[in-house]
């Protein structure tokens, strides 16, 4: 059985500049592209705020996934937050599962408008790294469209309640409800 | 109809309605206290604030976010300071002890991004308590979109 091939010198002296490179470039990959469409969803596991139980982002492969960054502070969040609610009870059949993900500071102020607006998808709360593996949120709403194989489609910077949203929503729960 | 229908219809809906009106208010109340209040003849430009940091070594203002911590631990403008929410209470409270030893002339520039500009609940309460405090050198920067868009994005400096 062969060797497996070890990296040369010049390999590892050209890893090393890339990565410096990277470092130091202020045109390397900005903090909010550095999640790209048709990347796969990083995924993560935090607990409801509503139960405490675990939620798995993994748990729903099979569905499409509408990941909405929210707080109680920001008033287009809650604002969009009613059409959600709407979205998860129309499709729900279809296949959708929204998952809310609040960047407030804590979960007591969270859990108030989860009541408030009859919220009916899990909601967790967000840190820094979870923050950091969606490639930084530093302006709210912040919401992924990920397909049932689990790869992010869309990033949305904004509110998504409006028709587009939801047109783009049901094309998806088509064409992967047509997938064998 | 039957008033008895019409009497159980209202007692249905009417708390229905009341909740709605009562969330809506809630809502809106965060747009009552935008940015927009605060004079124009105070506002700075991203561009220009970047600007302004790359020409000196040293900031020409303290440079304070009035943000949440959420946003600020993610990134902040290089050199600044955590104040806390402007629109909190205890947020207030940091802010007035971060720059209760300072002179009412030392130059200041607030900023949020949490939210879109007219959307942003705490940077026109940060403006008024510094007001109220009578600094008299006080610089907010204007962020359109957010801080992720109208700043990180475009490169200039963070930590």
């Amino acid at each position: 059985m062969p060797e497996p091939a070890q990296p040369s010198r010049r390999n590892l002296l050209q890893a090393l500049t890339a990565g410096v490179f990277l470092y130091a470039c202020p045109f390397a990959p900005t903090w909010a592209s550095s999640i790209a469409a048709r990347s796969p969803a990083p995924d993560f596991t935090r607990s409801s705020i509503t139960n405490h139980t675990p939620v798995h982002l993994r748990a729903f492969r099979g569905k499409v996934v509408l990941i909405n960054f929210w707080a109680t502070w920001c008033g287009p969040c809650l604002a969009e937050i009613p059409q959600l609610v709407t979205w998860q009870n129309r499709y729900r059949a279809q296949g959708l599962q929204i998952l809310g993900i609040s960047m407030d500071d804590s979960s007591r102020a969270a859990l108030d408008w989860v009541h408030r607006l009859s919220i009916n998808y899990p909601v967790v709360m967000s840190d820094p790294r979870l923050s950091l593996l969606y490639g930084g949120i530093l302006g709210l709403p912040v919401s992924f469209l990920v397909d049932r194989a689990g790869v992010v489609q869309r990033r949305y910077e904004g509110s998504i309640a409006g028709s587009q949203t939801e047109q783009e929503l049901v094309r998806m729960l088509r064409q992967s409800s047509a997938k064998p | 109809m039957s008033t008895q229908h019409t009497r159980r219809n209202f007692l249905l809906h009417t708390p229905v309605a009341l909740g709605a009106i009562a969330l809506a208010l809630d809502t809106s109340r965060l747009q009552a206290e935008s940015a927009t209040t605060i004079p124009s003849s105070a506002l700075l430009e991203p561009a220009f604030v970047n600007a302004q940091l790359q020409r000196s070594h040293a900031a020409p203002w303290k440079i304070l976010q009035v943000g949440f911590h959420s946003m600020f631990d993610q990134k902040h403008i290089r050199g600044a300071m955590y104040a806390g929410p402007g629109s909190q209470p205890d947020g207030l409270a940091l802010l007035r002890q971060t720059v209760q030893a300072w002179p009412h002339t030392q130059p200041i520039l607030l900023y949020c991004g949490c939210c879109p500009w007219t959307h942003c609940p705490n940077i026109a309460p940060a403006w008024d308590q510094l007001q109220a405090m009578r600094f008299s050198s006080v610089k907010v920067l204007r962020i359109d979109n957010n801080f992720g868009a109208d700043w990180a994005d475009k490169g200039y400096p963070v930590a």
